[in-house]
């Protein structure tokens, strides 16, 4: 037995704030021997994160341009990857796509994070009947999984990101508000606390300036988790149409576009926004997880 | 720990809880309810033509539409009628198709089930065992299992099934690469690519939550005690560090069934499976809002039953969790 | 503490006993460490005999007890020979393995609660031994758990209950039915009371008194509270850094000890009876197993230590006019001709 299992065991020495972790089914701890594992994650990290930021710049060709007379045409000197059953050029629209789908799930973690550690702050902080309502009104929210409340938004609001992005953050927040309420309770305990509420700090200055701080580490590697989980309901809608509007270049989308190309035996327009799609998400767990190993540890040993 | 609990006492203790989570869950369905219904007031303008959605507004349309809705009723009692219809099984027509929302579920239900049913014995058996096997084995076949499930659990249902689709479907032709055939037999056939993209991901996780439960629970004292009676090694592993991450792996349960029903509306769709999350699919897109809300009520109703089940199955699978409490160490 | 032990009738000349337990030069290499964590360690216990090993944590006694059973660390490599009435253990087929764990060697671990698998029942704890390691059937291994459970003092009706349900105490009685299960002819007791309330404590070590009278096993007895050793025991093993320093019958040695370590043990232990001194801790620490030691493992913290002691490991030598009486130490006569009040 050589696994490292002061990593495994990371969750439970801790306070209960890894134990608050692990109710979203935190991915499981990858052993620290894969440091070389970690290093590339962050790099492909923040490669696709430059990709998708200076996009226009990047792509060789226009993403939308259609040349239905080279359809399906494999790798050339072109075309580096290929084009896709409309002769779109395969590259491009991967880089371009690199843009929408990142931005939906910033969007979904933004908003998840910020208005959950408000609501579970507040909650945590203050106690009593509004910690009671806070916390039934966020639980209700668990009751839908992420992608049915984007369908049924959806369904209402039709195709177009801000819709599904704002629903999939609601979806998301009670597991943020519910980290962020137990790590306050928590704080809440330490001398440093009241030293400043002897001082004559108020309770929000003394949240705002010294609590989330403190506990930003930890909410910070779960919402790099919750990117991932963002990544793929947001491709998900985009693959069935429902979610960025039909013309914008996605993975999500390109996946289904992709679906008749290999139907017709030509996979690589198919294959390469699934691989976009899935070493991102790992990418991002595996930073995410790696943080949250991290803070959990430096809290062990304090 | 309380030396001695009576039974009678335990057993009263155990229904007390049952009818508390009980009503806890039908007021969360009653909030979640009152989600779905008022969604329809979300859009802007008002219900009748957000429902009709350019369809025409035929007198017979509009009157289909008051049946089910009231819309000329206060809020308030629209929503309790509506509750109530839902509640007898009167899921309303479907706008799109004209016939009964319930009809169309229950002819498209059995495919779902058997989908669902299909990909949890896979969920079960695949996640439990490359658990077992990692945790026990160690060494570079745990290595291997930690790559590949990082992998399977960054890789959505949908990919995976288009991926097994080019592979399995169109490259080797080992299966079909859509519908759902005729018959029993090929259904089973049919369905086995879709079952295998919709476990994908939580064979990834629950392998890992496996393996993360094993891993702790080997190091606990009464696993060497057992070795030291003479116990063989398999069959301490099964009753001693199996059996006591039971209770982690159970929690998942909800997640898990959760995740496999709302999944199916990319991976039928993906397969062309005629289940019930390809109605889902279909009816978002042609904004057939009663299907929409019909489904969306049982799957939270799902989520939410299979969340109490596991509540109260957890004190048998672990005598020392408090019912009421979700532990988390085995 | 009570001295049974002194009239105890089983305290026999060792010499006459069957040699149950038979430790010859066992040395126990763990990866990593410059030096092995037990080096060369010589421990008999026989037939009815009660020894006491007797160290601080990390001095190796936990380890010397487990490699009876060979339970050793992951990685462990071996030398030597671990004797469980004449066969080793060390070398032992794992289907001999088993049925010595399961029968003739039983071991009485510290924490009760942590020894027990608080989701079975305590009737699946007692009989899993003897059915899964020993094959006997179930009907036949539950009528024996509920004669040991009644033998030390429980009602069978425990069978049916879970290790939450019962205290401390009880639940380490539990245990100690459990080791007797398979009929051992020895008892490994790991601090079998540590983990335990003094009163409980007592009791304890009275059932384990018991039980050795009745079912004539031989308890091997590890322990760092030397009171309680000497108390119980009829011959003593002291143990630092992976070495015996001393061995000899237990009131010898507490008496008149002759090695450094083991008077210094006995003066940092507090005593109600007597005037009241300063508790004299023993000054410094262990020693690091990622150093090599080729001296005397003691040497750093010795108020009698001398270039000679760091540089030489001491042999075991018996002490002069005492054949039974062991000491590995270069000085040992300097503490000749002192006693202490034992």
């Amino acid at each position: 037995m050589t696994a490292d299992l002061t990593t495994d065991r990371a969750a439970d020495p801790a306070t209960d704030r890894t134990a608050a972790l692990v109710r979203r089914p935190v991915l499981t701890r990858i052993r620290t021997t894969h440091g070389p594992l970690y290093l590339a994650c962050v790099v492909f990290v923040a490669l696709i994160t430059a990709v998708a930021l200076f996009a226009p710049w990047l792509a060789p060709h226009d993403p939308n341009a259609v040349d239905l007379g080279n359809a399906l045409a494999g790798p050339s000197g072109i075309h580096p990857l290929g084009v896709d059953a409309s002769g779109r050029d395969t590259l491009s629209r991967l880089i371009v796509g690199a843009r929408t789908s990142l931005l939906g799930p910033l969007g979904v973690v933004l908003v998840s994070t910020v208005a959950g550690v408000a609501v579970g702050a507040a909650a945590g902080w203050y106690g009593g009947w509004l910690d009671s309502l806070l916390s039934r009104s966020s639980e209700l929210a668990l009751a839908f999984p992420g992608l049915l409340l984007a369908i049924l938004i959806v369904s209402v609001y039709g195709q177009g990101l801000p819709a599904p992005v704002i629903a999939l953050g609601v979806a998301y927040l009670p597991y943020v508000s519910r980290l962020t309420r137990s790590l306050v309770l928590a704080e809440r305990e330490r001398p440093y606390v009241e030293a400043y509420q002897v001082q004559g700090h108020s309770g929000p200055q003394i949240l705002v300036r010294h609590v989330i701080p403190n506990i930003a580490p930890v909410v910070l590697a779960q919402s790099t988790i919750n990117f991932g989980y963002a990544l793929i309901d947001l491709a998900g809608l985009s693959f069935l149409g429902l979610g960025v509007p039909a013309l914008t270049p996605d993975w999500g989308q390109m996946v289904f576009d992709g679906e008749t190309a290999i139907q017709q035996g030509y996979p690589l327009s198919a294959v390469l926004p699934c691989a976009a799609i899935v070493l991102t998400v790992v990418a991002f767990n595996v930073v995410g997880e790696h943080w949250a190993d991290r803070v959990a540890r430096r809290e062990s040993h304090e | 720990m309380t030396p001695g609990a009576r039974s009678p006492g335990r057993a009263a203790a155990f229904v007390r809880f049952a009818l508390r989570r009980l009503a806890e869950m039908a007021a969360t369905l009653l909030g979640a309810s009152f989600a779905i219904f008022g969604a329809m007031y979300l859009a802007p303008g008002n219900p009748a033509d957000f429902l009709l959605s350019g369809r025409a507004a035929t007198p017979a349309a509009l009157k289909a539409l008051d049946a089910h809705y009231h819309l000329n009723e206060p809020f308030v009692e629209q929503y309790l009628r509506w509750l109530g219809q839902m509640l007898h099984g009167d899921f309303g027509r479907s706008i799109e198709y004209r016939t009964p929302v319930a009809a169309l579920l229950g002819a498209r239900l059995p495919t779902t089930l058997l989908l669902v049913g299909m990909a949890l014995v896979m969920v079960l058996v695949f996640g439990l065992v490359l658990g077992w096997i990692s945790a026990v084995r160690g060494g570079a076949v745990d290595s291997t299992i930690l790559v590949a499930t990082t992998f399977a659990v960054g890789t959505p249902s949908f990919v995976a099934a288009i991926l097994l689709q080019g592979l399995f479907s169109v490259e080797l032709h080992w299966f079909p690469s859509g519908g759902s055939g005729s018959g029993p037999g090929q259904l089973l056939w049919h369905l086995t690519l879709p079952a295998l993209a919709l476990a994908l991901y939580l064979i990834g996780l629950l392998a890992r939550v496996t393996r993360s439960a094993m891993l702790e629970a080997l190091d606990h004292e009464h696993v060497t005690v057992a070795r030291s009676r003479g116990v063989p090694e398999r069959q301490v592993i099964r009753r001693h560090v199996f059996r006591n991450s039971l209770g982690t792996v159970l929690t998942m349960g909800g997640l898990i069934v959760s995740t496999l029903v709302v999944c199916t509306v990319l991976v039928e769709s993906a397969f062309s499976v005629d289940g019930i999350g390809q109605l889902l699919d279909l009816s978002t897109t042609t904004k057939d809002f009663p299907v929409v809300q019909a489904i969306s009520l049982i799957i939270v109703a799902l989520f939410m039953g299979v969340n109490l089940l596991v509540d109260l199955v957890h004190p048998l699978v672990d005598p020392r969790v408090a019912l009421g409490t979700r532990s988390v160490a085995g | 503490m009570s001295d049974t032990a002194q009239s105890d009738p089983a305290r026999l000349d060792p010499a006459r006993l069957e040699t149950v337990l038979d430790i010859q030069r066992l040395r126990l290499r763990l990866p990593r460490t410059a030096r092995p964590v037990l080096d060369g360690v010589d421990l008999t216990v026989g037939t009815r005999e009660t020894v006491a090993l007797v160290g601080e944590s990390g001095s190796g006694k936990t380890l010397t007890a487990r490699s009876v059973l060979r339970l050793l660390p992951p990685g462990a490599t071996t030398e030597g020979a671990v004797l469980v009435e004449g066969q080793d253990v060390l070398s032992m087929a794992p289907r001999r393995l088993r049925e010595l764990r399961s029968g003739a060697v039983a071991m009485v671990f510290q924490d009760p609660r942590a020894a027990v698998n608080p989701l079975r029942r305590v009737g699946d704890f007692l009989t899993e031994g003897v059915r899964l390691g020993g094959g006997r059937g179930r009907a036949e291994a539950t009528e024996r758990a509920a004669a040991m459970l009644e033998s030390v003092g429980l009602e069978p009706a425990a069978l049916r209950q879970y290790p939450g349900e019962l205290s401390g105490g009880m639940l380490q009685r539990v245990v100690i039915a459990a080791a007797l299960m398979g009929g051992p002819r020895l008892l490994l007791a790991d601090e079998p009371t540590t983990a335990l309330d003094v009163t409980t404590q007592a009791e304890v070590v009275a059932l384990l008194g018991q039980v050795r009278q009745r079912f004539g096993t031989g308890l091997l007895f590890v322990t760092h509270d030397l009171g309680l050793a000497a108390a119980i025991s009829d011959r003593v093993y002291v143990m630092y850094g992976g070495r015996i320093a001393e061995t000899g019958a237990a009131a010898d040695l507490f008496s008149r000890p002759r090695h450094p370590y083991t008077a210094a043990l006995l003066a940092s232990t507090p005593r109600l009876d007597g005037p009241r001194t300063r508790l004299a801790a023993i000054e410094g620490r262990p020693p690091d197993l990622r150093a090599p030691l080729p001296g005397c493992a003691f040497a750093a913290r010795c108020p009698l230590a001398t270039a000679l002691c760091s540089e030489q490991n001491p042999r075991q030598l018996p002490v002069a006019g005492r054949a039974d009486h062991l000491v590995a130490c270069h000085h040992s006569d300097r503490l000749e001709g002192s006693t202490l009040h034992g």
